[in-house]
């Protein structure tokens, strides 16, 4: 019954921007199958021109209802828009339940936006392994802006700042004071803060001690400071929406600024730098375990650790020793 | 954490119907059955659902049905799925279905239908064996 697509048809699908194909694509590399390798290869000279915006905040900072009202601004700007929503695994049962798309709904109709959701799978840092080609299979279905939301995010996931070219970070109010505002982690990735439900109690306080945060900080000359944008985005009426407007237009400020410094070169050294350590680490991986299991060593090794007659890292240097620097 | 292929499930309520208890019963056991759940929620038309599926490379959608739409839904799904080219996804159901109104709507290429009192593993079991692929 199904057809069966060779993976060269669909990228080339893909790239006249077929949802299907996409969506194919995007599970193969997912599940790390067979020609994952050669889609990425194909896909990749398509990608490096959308603007890729990462969203970040705890669970239930409205993290998803945001990304929502900007898919209608950029949608308005007549920009395609690619969304990627992570949720997290279970640890117990490898399962997931994946419910962005309930707040993702104003678009469903719209051939402009394809949203898709993925289980972070055991990632740690907020996004799933995956994430990182989904964006580019989205940037080469034809897609100006992809937006990454991440999973619900404590202090310390921060992933999102090895893929996003701007990073939103959401609180709300009485999430706490300006020392919160200060620690090292997620407040500091942020280029824009959005305080989102401002119209609850505690927001005027909120904004001081957020604004105290940032002005603590030294910033030098021609440096992005920066900005907080308080943000109300479930309203009964439209015109009792607030913030959404100035959002867009501070992240067009940012995209700007970027555009003018040097500092995007740097960021494009950096995230490559990063992919490939990833890459790279992941193939290792893969190599050493499979020799391993070739010469039966590998349960030895594994036992040898348990039995607490070897270590981890006397394992790993003598493996590493034996085959892949012999001589050495 | 096991890697390789996961099976991916669409849920979703279709209509003008907000009982939704029974429905999110079932997400949360696939879920556990260590399924990945993409929950759609409530109101969504067939071709929303269709949509979704698509975007998503769900293996199965699976349709609560309370309100006794289901003679016009389900078949509204199949023929979308038919038009994309997506017929390889399974449909499968639940709610408050008369037996009369069963065997017809298997015989429109819905998978399984779960009435109401079904226990969750059934539909787990179900899934394992239909969606072996």
């Amino acid at each position: 019954m199904k057809k069966k697509l060779s993976t060269d048809e669909m990228v080339k699908r893909l790239l006249a921007g077929d949802r299907r194909s996409a969506a194919r694509l995007i599970t193969l590399v997912e599940n790390e199958m067979d020609d994952h390798h050669r889609v990425m290869s194909l896909v990749y000279p398509h990608t490096g021109k959308a603007m890729i915006l990462g969203i970040t905040g705890a669970g239930g900072a409205g993290k998803s209802t945001l990304t929502d009202h900007l898919i209608g601004k950029f949608r308005n700007q007549g920009k395609k828009v690619g969304v990627v929503v992570v949720d997290p695994s279970s640890p117990f049962s490898g399962g997931a339940f994946l419910g962005d798309r309930i707040r993702l709904q104003s678009h469903s109709r719209d051939d402009g936006v394809y949203i898709r959701s993925m289980a972070s799978r055991g990632y740690l840092g907020g996004l799933s392994r995956a994430t990182y080609d989904v964006i580019r299979i989205m940037e080469a279905m034809g897609n100006e802006v992809v937006i990454v939301e991440t999973l619900g995010a404590g202090q310390d996931e921060v992933d999102v700042i090895h893929i996003a070219h701007t990073c939103l970070v959401l609180v709300t109010p009485g999430m706490g004071d300006d020392i919160q505002a200060m620690k090292a982690g997620i407040m500091e990735i942020a280029d824009i803060i959005v305080l989102n439900k401002a119209d609850l109690d505690g927001a005027d306080r909120s904004l001081r001690h957020l604004q105290g945060a940032l002005t603590a900080g030294s910033f030098e000359e021609g440096e992005w400071m920066p900005r907080v944008v308080s943000t109300v985005s479930v309203a009964n009426k439209p015109e009792d929406l607030q913030g959404i407007d100035e959002l867009t237009e501070t992240i067009a400020e940012h995209q700007a600024y970027l555009r003018k410094s040097e500092v995007m070169d740097q960021v494009k050294y950096d995230r490559v730098e990063q992919e490939l350590g990833l890459i790279f680490k992941d193939e290792l991986q893969k190599i050493i375990f499979r020799g391993l299991r070739g010469t039966g060593k590998k349960r030895e090794y594994i036992e040898s650790i348990i039995e607490q007659q070897n270590d981890p890292y006397s394992v790993v240097k003598e493996v590493l020793n034996n085959y892949l620097i012999p001589g050495e | 954490m096991s890697r390789g292929r996961k099976k991916r499930i669409l849920i979703a309520k279709p209509g003008l119907d907000g009982h939704d208890r029974g429905v999110k019963v079932v997400a949360r056991a696939l879920r556990n059955a260590g399924m990945e759940v993409i929950y759609a929620g409530l109101h969504q038309t067939p071709l929303q659902i269709v949509n979704a599926a698509i975007d998503e490379d769900v293996d199965a959608i699976g349709l609560s049905i309370l309100s006794g739409a289901h003679n016009t839904i389900f078949p509204k799904i199949i023929s979308f799925l038919k038009d994309r080219g997506a017929s390889d996804i399974l449909v499968f159901g639940g709610g408050t279905i008369p037996k009369k109104d069963l065997k017809n709507l298997k015989s429109l290429g819905i998978g399984e239908i779960f009435t109401t009192g079904t226990d969750t593993h059934e539909i787990i079991d179900y899934l394992d064996r239909t969606l072996k692929r």
